[in-house]
């Protein structure tokens, strides 16, 4: 009798098993598959995609989609926008916040508390849409690239990750260096941001992702599109070929216009994919990091 | 050691101008903070104001609450609030248990090759911008030259206007927002497990529990602090439901069920330009959700000592 139940549980566990891994099979699939079926039919017959008959594989594989990218008024001007301000608003954040966070993780700084609570506070209490919209206004940072800059410079949570970090590092270390003559920002500079390399990576990967998806923020302060980032010309792109192809299907259909869509999609999120591999590990990092609890 | 720790501490008991440094290096930071986060702040007077760019904040006429009336008082009030409710309690009752539920599965699978694979890939979407993840629903949706669409007809079924149901808006909103954020935030789950100790599954295991009463009786009690503290945050931001997304996903056929508080505001404020007015419903949002955090954090830290301060 004994045995008998022993087995049936083995049984039961084999079988929770089988479906468990089934099931993670499952969500594999449904992560990849929208990705796959975008480059597919990016390189695909645009009739063919229309008609469902690209599900798996290309069909009547053509690259005509990706030679009408460059005739997209701005294409490059915004895709090389998105990367100037992905990489000079990663770089402000990742100075301005550390230095802030560095000096905030020394206990000797007069009023640490209440700037720490500022800081917080900025989490939960939020000022909404349209007061940061006048107030970009009032500073005549409207439709200016600097705007973009500083505006979205500071986070809060990231500065608390940051805090957080510097404040494990043993004082000691902070002690030697001041007998070797050094300063507060040349300890900071040559002893605090060597220790903090993963930190700094992953908040850096952090504030250069959300710049190069950041696309609200520049829809309503950028109204010049030559300054506008991928994603906001991404959306006019996106827009307007619904609507042209709403008008289509009167006249002649454009069917490259179908499998467009898919090719600037797939251009867009190139460098993401591309870069992810090799740094997927430090965004784990960071989260568990935050995890810890500032 | 006590001496050692002795002159360790005296760096933190200095004379403060002799760290002027450190104080310039928070300079540019609490700058950036008090300009673009707390003097937004100053514009919330003009919610009880006729705001006049001409005149500006501070001249503009008082009106008092007349805009709140006006709201409460349109048939917006009633559509908005009901849809950001029923949004934000769908992603509660779906959306937060879902990562939970990953992550308890991850930590059954043995293979420690496959589970890192499934969690790496299960990131990714998190990584993609809204905009890209909203082109590829509308363009799969598509009744004309969606995938899905296309499926449907090859099986003999009528095409669906999918974004044009109101009906079906919250589950496809539902569904895009697991499929962005599940694997993301089941990490900070999968790290609360890694925490838990490995002696207790040994002791369970030596008083003959099975799986199923491992999870039940070390696993998720482990994970309930964890699990506290983000049910803290997201009733907080109830009312915060992700109006970016819905501005890219809604349109005028379905606005009976998407029209959410902030896209509202949106709307009224930045396409229609009326300021003032938009101000006032976003400061009742924000006034409301605060209230929401701090009842949400008085209750969790009397039932269960957790608490986000």
């Amino acid at each position: 009798m004994r045995m008998k139940r022993k087995e049936k549980k083995i049984n039961g566990s084999k079988l929770f098993d089988g479906f468990n891994y089934c099931l993670m099979a499952v969500i594999l699939l449904c992560t990849l598959y929208p990705f796959y079926y975008t480059l597919i039919a990016s390189v695909s017959n645009g009739s063919d995609v229309i008609r469902g008959n690209v599900i798996f594989w290309p069909i009547g594989v053509t690259l005509e989609a990706y030679k009408r990218i460059p005739s997209i008024a701005n294409f490059f001007l915004s895709y090389g926008n998105t990367i100037f301000y992905t990489v000079f608003g990663a770089g402000i954040s990742v100075i301005v916040m550390s230095m802030g966070a560095y000096a905030l993780s020394r206990t000797r700084l007069k009023g640490r508390r209440v700037f720490g609570f500022l800081i917080s506070l900025t989490l939960w209490f939020k000022a909404g849409i349209i007061p940061i919209y006048l107030n970009m206004d009032s500073l005549n940072l409207l439709d200016t690239r600097i705007g973009i800059l500083l505006g979205f410079a500071c986070n809060a949570f990231y500065i608390i990750i940051m805090r957080t970090y510097f404040e494990g590092i043993p004082v000691e270390l902070e002690e030697v260096a001041r007998l070797d003559g050094l300063g507060n920002f040349g300890i900071f500079t040559k002893i605090m941001v060597p220790l903090s390399k993963p930190m700094f990576a992953t908040i850096a990967l952090y504030c250069a992702v959300n710049r190069w998806n950041g696309y609200f923020w520049s829809m309503i302060l950028l109204k010049d599109i030559k300054k506008a980032p991928l994603q906001v010309l991404l959306k006019k792109i996106i827009v307007e070929n619904q609507m042209m192809s709403a008008l289509d299907s009167s006249a002649g259909f454009d069917f490259t216009r179908e499998t467009l869509v898919y090719a600037i999609i797939v251009v867009s999120i190139i460098p993401i994919i591309l870069v992810y591999p090799f740094v997927q590990k430090y965004f784990v990092k960071g989260l568990t990091v935050g995890a810890v609890k500032g | 050691m006590e001496p050692g720790k002795q002159t360790c501490r005296t760096p933190q008991k200095r004379k403060w101008w002799k760290d002027f440094d450190l104080y310039l290096m928070l300079c540019p930071m609490m700058l950036l903070i008090l300009v673009f986060s707390y003097k937004p702040l100053t514009s919330l007077v003009i919610a009880f104001k006729d705001y006049s760019p001409y005149k500006g904040i501070w001249e503009s006429e008082w009106v008092g609450l007349e805009y709140f009336y006006e709201f409460f008082h349109s048939a917006f009030a009633w559509r908005t609030i009901r849809n950001t409710v029923t949004i934000s309690l769908s992603m509660l009752i779906f959306g937060f248990p879902a990562p939970i539920i990953l992550a308890l599965l991850l930590n059954e699978i043995k293979n420690a090759k496959f589970r890192k694979l499934v969690q790496t890939v299960s990131y990714i979407p998190h990584f993609i911008s809204l905009v890209v993840v909203c082109s590829m629903v509308t363009s799969f949706l598509s009744p004309t030259s969606g995938i899905v669409n296309a499926v449907l007809k090859s099986l003999g079924f009528e095409p669906v206007y999918f974004l044009s149901k109101p009906e079906l808006f919250v589950p496809i909103y539902v569904i895009v927002n697991i499929w962005q954020t599940i694997g993301y935030n089941s990490i900070v789950y999968i790290a609360a497990l890694t925490s838990i100790p490995d002696d207790l599954y040994e002791a369970a295991k030596v008083d003959g529990a099975n799986r199923l009463q491992q999870a039940l009786h070390i696993t998720l009690p482990g994970l309930l602090p964890t699990i506290m503290v983000m049910l803290l945050v997201q009733l907080g931001s109830i009312l915060d439901v992700g109006y970016e997304m819905i501005i890219l996903l809604y349109n005028p056929s379905i606005y009976e069920t998407a029209d959410v508080i902030n896209t509202y505001v949106y709307r009224s404020g930045i396409l229609e330009g009326r300021y003032d007015y938009a101000t006032a419903i976003g400061l009742l949002n924000s006034v409301i959700s605060f209230i929401l955090v701090i009842l949400a954090n008085k209750v969790s830290k009397k039932i269960t000592e957790t608490s986000l301060w």
